[in-house]
């Protein structure tokens, strides 16, 4: 599994701690290194909690400045304590529901759901050009079912397996038990097999054949 | 070869990881800088989005960490030092040009936006009353609220709050103290003085016999007007009783202003 921002776990603690020191040694330029140590996690998450790339880069601007305005009331003690990671994951969940909840009030948004698969990785030397296009048309579909999950469990998926939490994270940031969450990891995953069969479109799981 | 289970979705899941945004710090962190002003050095933080904050270094006793503070309070965002001005910002601070200047006025109430959009429409070494920025900005009664706007104006000297005034013909206060209110009206070339000892005779608008029209006494037209044609007022609806109409220019207007 690759998952961007996980390494060694060993060095990922110690940096974190290194990052909690920063931001109570000086809670600006902390924060500049927490944005760029979880830039790229939180924008992950947000391009598959939101409808729209554009939608993606504001929600998670918004997280990151709510976990800012959150941390200028907290004490040095307080900072010290936090797991970073999974708080700014639940920061993001919450500000994508009310993201939601405020666009459902609103007219409806344009319609054409359009993932960003632009964003998803370019093409590699290892993969062929076919099997490229492959792989991007199903991270498409994905992308497009991903959103059809209930809330819960698309969080729960996209946190585990597109960016590679451990299940543990995952439950933090659902507020539940770990086995709640692996159950809504797996009853996700199964969900989004199902949909991927009923819709199929230029085969992929549905038997598609290559020139 | 991909197949219909659920190692593909997953590992398909995980090639949805995105790199990272390369605009999300600028969306999250303002800039800030010191830089000359009118009133001398200034401290100002601005976003992408344009200028967002401006105070002259005496008000925050040259300490950019009071200033920094004071920004962090109001608009809850981290701050980092800018590599560089944004474009007009540095002629605006010293008083030549506001043309291509960018203003970031988000998180201001309509009212606030409307009260120094008004502001901001008065020319240089004019004045216009509280009122009269109250009824350019659609709220005609709200006179003591555009004094509270505007005492905490965002960005003073780019939105140029000194230029407003009391009905009485006194200057009023200013964020910075009155005596710089005076200070950057007197620099704009304003009639400061012949303004001052109008207002001591009751005057606060002036007409001409020749063009029948009232005007500010602060407006190019009121200026030029030679002794002999020049009629004081001391209010417009007595100027209109006359048979003189508002300047189009400097918009008086029969009440309030």
């Amino acid at each position: 599994m690759r998952a961007c921002g996980v390494g060694d776990t060993g060095d990922r603690e110690h940096q974190g701690e290194q990052l909690l020191l920063a931001l109570v040694a000086d809670l600006d330029s902390g924060f500049a290194e927490l944005v760029r140590a979880h830039e790229r996690v939180v924008y992950s998450v947000a391009l598959r909690l939101s409808s729209r790339p554009a939608d993606a880069e504001d929600l998670a601007a918004e997280a990151f400045l709510r976990a800012y305005r959150a941390l200028r009331g907290y004490d040095a003690e307080r900072i010290a304590s936090l797991r970073l990671r999974p708080w700014l994951l639940t920061i993001l969940r919450n500000a994508a529901r009310n993201a939601a909840r405020d666009a459902a009030r609103r007219p409806a948004p344009p319609p054409g759901f359009e993932p960003a698969e632009q964003l998803t990785r370019g093409p590699s030397v290892e993969h062929s050009v076919e099997e490229q296009v492959e792989q991007d048309d199903l991270g498409r579909r994905l992308g497009a079912v991903l959103a059809q999950l209930p809330e819960a469990q698309r969080v729960a998926v996209v946190l585990r397996h597109v960016v590679g939490l451990p299940t543990s994270e995952v439950a933090e940031v659902l507020g539940c038990p770990d086995g709640t969450a692996k159950s809504h990891i797996s009853r996700g995953l199964h969900r989004l097999r199902a949909l991927l069969t009923e819709q199929p479109s230029d085969g992929l799981l549905a038997g598609r054949t290559v020139k | 070869m991909m197949g219909n289970d659920l190692d593909s979705i997953t590992g398909a899941l995980a090639d949805l990881t995105a790199p990272a945004a390369p605009g999300l710090a600028e969306r999250i962190f303002g800039s800030w800088l010191a830089a000359p002003s009118r009133l001398g050095a200034a401290f100002v933080a601005f976003t992408g989005a344009g200028v967002q904050f401006v105070r002259s270094a005496e008000s925050v006793r040259g300490d950019a960490a009071a200033f920094a503070d004071a920004y962090r309070d109001r608009f809850g965002r981290p701050l980092r030092p800018a590599d560089r001005a944004p474009a007009g910002l540095l002629g605006a601070l010293r008083g030549t040009s506001a043309a291509s200047l960018q203003l970031d006025l988000r998180g201001l109430s309509d009212f606030e936006r409307d009260v120094l959009t008004a502001t901001s429409r008065i020319p240089a070494g004019q004045t216009r009353p509280y009122g009269w920025v109250a009824r350019e900005a659609g709220r005609p009664r709200a006179v003591r609220a555009v004094g509270t706007v505007l005492a905490r104006n965002p960005v003073p000297l780019l939105v140029p709050c000194h230029r407003v005034v009391r009905a009485d013909g006194l200057l009023g206060d200013y964020m910075f103290g009155s005596a710089h209110k005076e200070q950057l009206l007197r620099a704009e070339q304003g009639n400061v003085d012949e303004v001052a000892a109008l207002a001591r005779q009751g005057v606060h608008f002036v007409g001409s016999d020749t063009t029948g029209v009232v005007c500010f006494p602060t407006c190019p037209h009121a200026r030029r007007i030679t002794l002999a044609h020049r009629h004081g007022f001391r209010t417009v609806g007595a100027a209109i009783a006359s048979g003189y109409r508002p300047c189009r220019h400097c918009l008086p207007a029969p009440t309030g202003g």
